[in-house]
Parts: C-alpha cells; structure tokens; sequence
C-alpha cells in the first residue's frame, strides 16, 4: 500500500488524465496483504503508469494465477475483468483470452512461485509466441502464502528466514525471457517507482511479449539479513542501465531521477520510449549483448534493472497466425458458419 | 486341397489385410474399400494399427456388408497376408472354409497352410522387380498390383477403381498413368493365372445411397468450423490429433476472409493438454467459442482447469477420443474407459455434460450443439467419441445444416442491458435455472465487471469464505445440471417386436454392432428394448426405461461399467438389475460378442419370450 492512499474516497480537486479519469479510476479493492509488501508498490506503480497513459480502465483484462502476487489484480483497475486462474497457468489463460479479443491491453501478474515453477513452461511458451502482454513477475524468491519456501528464483546461498541455506540454483527469468525472443525484457524493484512506471508504460504500450521481472522483496518472510531479495540487498546491488520515460504523442512525462545522455525508441504502436542511459555502452536493441550485460553483472552479484532489450519493431501472435483485424469474440454466424451449400458440396466430396 | 467347401457369398465377407506399418499400404487398402463402395455396397473399414510409425505390425480389415451392418462382425473369411511377423496368426485367424491370400514368389510350405481353407498365391514380388527399379516403387507399386489381382478374384469393376485412381491423382497425370498399370499388371496377372472369381464376390447393387464416407474425427472438427469455433488450442496425441489437423484444413478451406486472406480463427499447438484447455478457458472467458482435442492422458492432464471451468462457470468445449487406458494403456487401441473421469473430473465435487455421439454424422452434429450447451451452460462440454469412430471411416447420412439457425451464446450482459439498470451479479440465479448472467471484458466502463476466481465468492462474485455462501453456490450449480437435462440430446429408444421385461442400454461407438446384435437375439428367441444414451446428464426418460424394465443390459467398451456405475450413481437404482456387458480389449465390440453375452445370460436367467403376451 506504498503508493495508494486508503480508504478510497473522491476528491473534487484530484488530477485528471486526458481522459478526465482520476488515479482513482484506476484503483481496486483494498489490499489484503501483508503491509509493507513490495506487491502493493508494484500495485501502484501499475496505477500510475495506467493513468498515465489515459487507458480506459475497463478496457484492461488482468489475469494471474495463484499466489499473493496474483491477488494483486484485485487491488488495482477495479472497472476491468480479472482472472484469478491456477497456479502457474496465467499465461495459457492470457493466451486465450487474446487470441479471442486483439482489442484488449493484457496485463499478466504472476509471481516467482507461479512463473518460475509450476508455471516455468506457460511462462516460456507464451513468451515464445510473442502473446501481445505485459507479464509482470512479482519476483520475492518465497513461498509467502505457504509461510516461507524457497521459490525458484531464490539465489544460491541466500538465508530463509528460518536460517536455512538455499543450495538449489536460481532461475534468473529475465535471461530466460532474453533467450526465448521477448521483444521487450526489463527488470526493476518495486521500491523503485521511478524506474518502474515507465518501464510499464512503455511495456504496455509495447506490441509483442512484454516482461519485466520485479524484484518485490516479501516483508513477511524474505526482508531479512542473509536474503538477496530483502529490500537493504536489493538497494545495495542495484545496477540501472537506464532510466526512461515514455511519450505518446504528447508533452513527456516529468519524472524525478538524475539527467543523462537520452535515446529515443519509437515503438510499434507509436508510442516512444526516451531511454536515459547510464552506461555510455548500454544498446537496448541488442539481445545478445544483453544476455552477455546481464550475465557478467550477475557473477559480480550485481542486479541489472532497467530496460534490456526492446525490439521497436516486434510482431505478436495475431500477426503471426495471420488473424483477421476483427476480434475472433465478435464475429457472428454469418461469416463463421460455411452454411448448408457448402457442406453439401462437402458431402458430394465424400462418396 | 480344402476339407471344407470354400466360403461362397455376394456382397457378404470380411477382407483383413496383414501389412508391416510404414510399408505405404494404407492408400491401397483404402482404395479397395472405396472401390467396393463405388459398386453401391457398403462396407465398414477399420485400421488396427500400433503405437509405431515403422517395422510393427498393421492390419485395414474391410467388412463388406449389403445389409448395412457397420459394427465390426469378428472373423475373417479372406486373408491377404503380407506380414511374415504375423503369419502364423493370420493364418489362424481365418474361418473356415475362408481364403488366404498371399505372395507366392518363394512359395511357403504346405505345413504353413491350413485344409480347410483356399489359398491363392500371387508372385507380387516377382511381378514388381520384373517392372520397376527402383526399391520404393516396388514396395508402393506392390500394393496397388496385389488391388490389381483382388479385383479380379473378387469380380470388382476395374473401371471403377480407374475413377478412384483419377480422381486421387487428379492433375498428376504420371502417377495416375503408372497407378493403372500397377492395377493392370496385377489384375491381368490374376486373371490369367488363377481361377477368378472366387467364392467371395462384389456385385453392383444401391445400398449406399446418399450416404457418405468419413472419420468422426474430421467430421467433428467440422462440427467446430459450423458451431463457430474460432479459437482450438491442442497437444498432440493419439487418437485425437486428427482432429485439430482436419479443423485447420477446414478453417482453410472456409474460414479465410475473401479480400484479405486472413484467418477467422486462430490454432495454436499448446506446449501441453494444460496450456492447451488453458488457453480455452481463457478465450471462452473472454467470448470465443473455444475447444481443444484430447484422450484420457491429455483429460488427467487438464482435470484442474476443468474443475475452474465447472467452479468458475466458463465455457469450455473438449473433444475426448478415448483410447484403451489406463495410464498410456494402449495408444492406438479403442474403449470407451473415460467417463467416470470426464463425468466427475476434477477435485471436489464436479459433473460435467457428456455427449456420446454414434457415427461421424452425430459427431458433426454433437460438435456444432456442443458451443450453443457450453454458453448456454457456462461449463465444459465433453464430446465423448472414441478410436472407433475418431479414426476409421465410417459410413454415415450426410451431414445437415439448417441455414436459419443462429448460435446460442447463453446469458450475456450487454454494455446496453447494463445500461437500462439490469441488476448484475456474476452468479446471480435471476431465472431459476441455475445459470446466471455474464459479462464480456471490455463490456463497460463502469458496470458488469468482475473477478472471475477457482476460490469461493457470493453471487456477485466478491470472495468469500462464509459457509452459507459457498453451500448456496453449490446449490445453484447442481440446479444448472439438473437444467442441463433437457437441453442435451434425449435418449433414443427402439422397443422390441413383442413386449419384453429386458431391456439394453449402450451409447456412441457401439451402436451400429448393437443394432445387429438385436437381430442375432432375436433369431435366438430374445427380445429387448433398446435405449441408446446420447449424453449425460441423464434424461428422466433412462429412468424411466429402468423403472419399465426387470433386467437392464449396460454394453460398453470397459472393464469396470462405468456407464452402469455412473447410471447407479445419479438415479439410486439397484445395481443388481443393471447387467454388465463390458469389452475391453482395445478392439471394437462386435454384434457377435454382444449377442453370446446377452444371449448366454438371458439362458442361463431361463428366460423365454413371452409369447402369451402377444395377441
């Protein structure tokens, strides 16, 4: 609940978009989890970057699967459809629920648990095929609704909150998302909201699979010494290759971090992301490159946020199945159904 | 020399052929069915086939029946045996008085043979290295020349299957042209050298009439193309991956936009069963019409959606071509074993719609009805075919559309009924059938939406925990189910010639053996009245037949019953009076199996007909 102020209540005087909509328009139900939580920052950083943009709310489906990252969608854009499916498998829902409607921003939220195990398969292959999302990890290395499990994302050697040793390997789900052809790959930290924002922005108005890895320190189990994902950790091996703003067609957006040297990313849909780079070297364009930045920074223990890798000129699936510009939801009978002539001719076909 | 008199009949036998898979013989053997089919006599093929693609044994046998019976019959009266694997038990498997059929280019010893049946010897190897080269044309071409000596030997028109050959190598003039010669060579050769015909003959007659020829598995996909589905997610697996296959040349064929090429519909090869219903349950949540294709491995798989999609009330449709299990059981064998697990799937407590179709006809049908019951219902359909129909040609009326017909897309809120002040709760029962309203994504800017969840939640879908709420949710969707009842198809029943206390139930694929069975009974003095079930829930009018009736038969294609449990289970009736008739070893149940069984144990009851009851 860092950036949401509660109870909900409307004020006469409160800033609207170019759509004449509030922050609170783009508010959900009051959160449920623990406070403090990095997930609800995160939960107001998509708030903000939704306003921001002028979405109309409703026009938003926000999908999850199980876990307390995936109760999130409750708390934010409270006149959208959401879904709370099963574990792991936001992403074969997501899939689904945008093949049938091309029309609709797809905000996916699954966390370390969801992605990075039992759904370690729907995370890649939705990937994969380029599904026109946003797919946000709530990244926090625990099993918090289970009381403290070592997620998959849990780096080697960190410390639970019991005092127990992670020996497995981590899973590091932005160089997998690098690897499987994400047209966009960033990560951030929840604590960072000037970093984060825009970054969602820009991956919402990205065409094509859009990831960004949130590290969302759990304050109930994993904010503790010994963790690398407690926020102190995080704060302290911190590395941003850049800082950005997004432009959509309109006056930039003011936001508060220190000036760099700035390149201009025009993205499919026309929307633009101003990269404020500070590493002199750091190309967003380049995939290889950023598997080789983030794999070198990570032996160094260095965690990278920021945006990775954009491709401006990305297609999704639709493109790829070469589907019809009218969402599949609505097409009626009279151009889904061959009718009986056809099916006469077929039948004759048959003898 | 034979013992017995050769077997003589018109229009009358069964044809199996013993081939090695891999070996390029399927078109053949089908082309002989087709062929039969060509003279107006119907026939019945089924492969047996086995989880390989090369080296293991594979059989195509041809029932060629003038009096329409479709079911597999059993036995074999011609052997055409191009498997020495299989020899000895394709031998064996012959009736007597039966022909055997066979390459005689190294002539098998006469200990190889039986006496009591014909055997006819054709050097087909020989024939084919004398005239091709090449080693792949003398295996393909072997079998078009050993359709060629079967032509002759069973009086087939050669003409007619000339037409056949022109028409599968339509606009293929060299393949064509050397197809025919293949045929010529070995007819020519028959004729020539063998005394043609023999006891087993094809003569032209009219009883296929407008009938058509096509696997349930393409006939139910294009059930989806004409029920308006747009959105097939699938994973590979036998028996069902013809279907998503025959779905996307269908969508080719009919579901591209004329002016700009694109496709009405979008497929997609999931990583896995659970991507696969996944990506169903969320395009159905979001207002396509959603369906994927699947047998028992792939439904174990999905059971956990399709408890959300049950809980959660989102259309779901699911193709099931059951395959012999359990576990990976028999890949390419046929049973009807799924459904207490498509019934009851899923943890909790969970019933599912089923439609048990019986030809590719009804599966077409099915297919289409199954969108208008999984919006109507808001649920998962379950189209229950098997191997049986999913994979084999099948005989069948033409498939019918009635053009004025429109898509029943169920209770859907719209941004305008929202408008007028409609009261809208997710799982509001506002008609009393159990099945509330639902609104699309996207649907308004501030009404209608909702959070759609497996957990627990009161009608106006906010979460819940209170016991009260939940018992009340469960309530309504036992009333949904009991709603369900009149809208799947009804129970067809058939009642014997003269009034009987006994009666048979069965369901989809075997049907067509069933209906012959009758006949058999009935020559051995037992009538029955039939009830063939076309879904579950169960109509009243199945308890009904079983209120009417002292001793009801349950034939079907499992060890366990499960129809008859799943008949115990929903109308408490005496186990007892329900007698099992269960096949199970991954071929089709035959009339021959269904007869001895009812027929041995109405013997064994003392039963006879009641003739004082007729007047």
């Amino acid at each position: 609940m860092t950036y949401i102020a509660k109870p909900k209540f409307h004020h006469p005087g409160l800033k609207k978009n170019e759509l004449g909509y509030t922050h609170r328009d783009y508010e959900g139900k009051i959160s449920t989890l623990c406070a403090g939580c990095g997930h609800d920052s995160i939960t107001a950083s998509i708030i903000e970057a939704c306003y921001e943009l002028s979405i109309e709310p409703h026009r938003v489906a926000k999908i999850s699967g199980i876990g307390c990252s995936s109760k999130t969608p409750d708390y934010f854009l409270g006149n959208s459809h959401g879904f709370n499916s099963v574990h792991g498998r936001m992403p074969s829902v997501l899939t689904g629920a945008n093949l049938a409607n091309r029309d609709l921003i797809y905000l996916g939220v699954s966390g370390d648990g969801d992605s990075a195990s039992i759904g370690f398969g729907q995370f890649a292959h939705s990937i994969r095929r380029g599904v026109n999302m946003t797919y946000i990890v709530e990244n926090n290395g625990v099993y918090g609704l289970t009381k403290g499990q070592f997620s998959a994302t849990a780096d080697r050697g960190s410390k639970s909150k019991k005092g127990v040793t992670n020996t497995d390997n981590a899973i590091d789900l932005v160089a997998i998302a690098l690897q499987l052809g994400a047209t966009f790959v960033a990560r951030s930290f929840s604590g960072d909201k000037s970093q984060l924002v825009p970054l969602i922005a820009a991956a919402i108005g990205h065409t094509g699979a859009s990831f960004i890895d949130v590290i969302s320190p759990c304050i109930a189990f994993n904010n503790h010494a010994g963790s690398t994902k407690s926020f102190d950790y995080v704060r302290e091996h911190n590395d941003a290759v850049n800082r950005l703003d997004v432009l959509v067609g309109r006056d930039p957006i003011a936001v508060d971090y220190a000036p760099g040297t700035v390149q201009v990313v025009e993205q499919h849909d026309g929307s633009k992301i101003a990269l404020r780079k500070i590493d002199a070297d750091y190309d967003p364009h380049d995939r290889l490159g950023a598997q080789t930045f983030l794999a070198r920074h990570a032996a160094k223990g260095q965690i990278v946020t920021g945006l990775l890798y954009v491709d401006p000129d990305a297609e999704d699936l639709h493109s790829h199945l070469n589907t019809v510009e009218t969402p599949l939801n609505s097409l009626e009978a009279d151009t889904l159904c061959p009718g009986s002539a056809a099916l006469d001719k077929f039948n004759a076909s048959l003898r | 020399m034979s013992d017995k008199k050769p077997i003589s009949s018109v229009n009358d036998f069964v044809v199996r052929f013993a081939n090695v898979n891999g070996s390029g013989s399927a078109s053949a053997n089908e082309m002989f069915a087709r062929a039969i089919l060509r003279h107006g006599v119907p026939v019945s093929p089924r492969n047996i086939f086995p989880s390989n693609i090369q080296g293991l044994p594979t059989w195509y046998e041809v029932r060629v029946t003038e009096d329409g019976h479709l079911g597999a019959r059993g036995g074999v009266d011609m052997m055409v045996a191009m498997n020495p694997q299989t020899w000895d038990k394709d031998v064996a498997g012959i009736e007597p008085g039966g022909y055997l059929f066979y390459d005689s280019t190294k002539p098998m010893p006469s200990t190889k043979f039986r006496d009591d049946i014909t055997v006819i010897g054709v050097p087909l190897t020989a024939i084919t290295n004398s005239t091709y080269t090449d080693p792949r044309q003398r295996q393909l071409f072997k079998n078009i020349i050993y359709l060629g000596a079967l032509s002759a030997l069973l009086d087939m028109d050669p003409k007619l299957i000339e037409q056949l050959i022109g028409e599968q190598y339509k606009g293929k003039e060299k393949l064509l042209s050397s197809n025919v010669h293949a045929l010529h060579l070995g007819r020519d050769w028959a004729l020539q050298n063998l005394k043609c015909p023999i006891g087993l003959r094809v003569k032209k007659s009219d009883k296929v009439g407008d009938r058509i020829f096509i696997e349930g598995n393409s006939a139910a996909a294009l059930g989806a193309v004409y029920g308006g589905a747009t959105v097939c997610a699938w994973y590979p697996i036998t028996p069902s991956s013809s279907v998503a296959e025959a779905f996307t040349a269908h969508c080719k064929k009919f579901r591209h936009d004329p002016e700009t090429g694109k496709a009405k519909y979008a497929i997609v090869q999931g990583e896995d069963e659970l991507a696969s219903i996944g990506i169903v349950i969320g395009a159905s949540w979001n207002g396509a019409r959603a369906f994927t294709a699947t047998s028992g491995p792939g439904i174990s798989l999905m059971t956990e959606f399709i408890g959300l999609s049950y809980f959660a009330e989102i259309p779901a449709v699911i193709m099931n071509i059951q395959r012999a299990g359990p576990s990976t059981g028999m890949p390419t064998r046929t049973q009807q074993c799924d459904i207490i697990a498509c019934a009851y799937a899923s943890h909790g407590d969970t019933k599912h719609v089923l439609l048990f179709p019986e030809d590719p006809a009804e599966a077409f049908e099915f297919a289409a009805a199954a969108f208008d019951l999984a919006e109507r219902l808001q649920t998962t359909i379950f189209l229950m075919l098997d191997l049986d129909i999913g994979m084999n040609h099948r005989l069948c009326r033409p498939l019918k559309w009635d053009d004025a017909k429109q898509y029943d897309r169920g209770k859907v809120m719209t941004a305008e009924m929202l408008d007028e002040g409609r009261d809208f709760g997710r799982y509001l029962d506002v008609d009393g059938d159990g099945i509330p309203y639902r609104t699309y994504p996207g649907t308004h800017p501030t009404k209608g939406s909702y959070f759609t969840r497996g957990t627990s939640r009161d009608r106006y879908a906010r979460y819940s925990e209170e016991g009260s709420v939940y018992a009340d949710n469960m309530q309504r969707l036992v009333r949904k189910f009991e709603t369900a009842q009149d809208l799947v198809p009804r129970p067809l029943q058939a009642n014997a010639e003269r009034p009987t206390k006994y009666g048979v139930i069965y369901f989809g694929s075997t049907s067509p053996a069933m209906d012959e069975a009758i006949g058999l009974l009935e020559a051995r003095g037992h009538q029955l009245d039939r009830l063939r079930i076309r879904a579950f829930p169960f109509h009243s009018s199945v308890a009904s037949f079983l209120a009417e009736h002292d001793f009801v038969y349950v034939v079907e294609q499992n060890r366990d019953s499960q129809l008859r449990q799943l008949i115990v289970n929903e109308n408490g009736i005496d186990p007892v009076r329900l007698v099992p008739i269960v096949h199970y070893d991954g071929t089709p149940i035959t009339a021959r199996y269904i007869a001895k069984a009812i027929g041995d144990h109405q013997d064994h009851l003392k039963v006879t007909p009641l003739r004082k009851a007729v007047s």
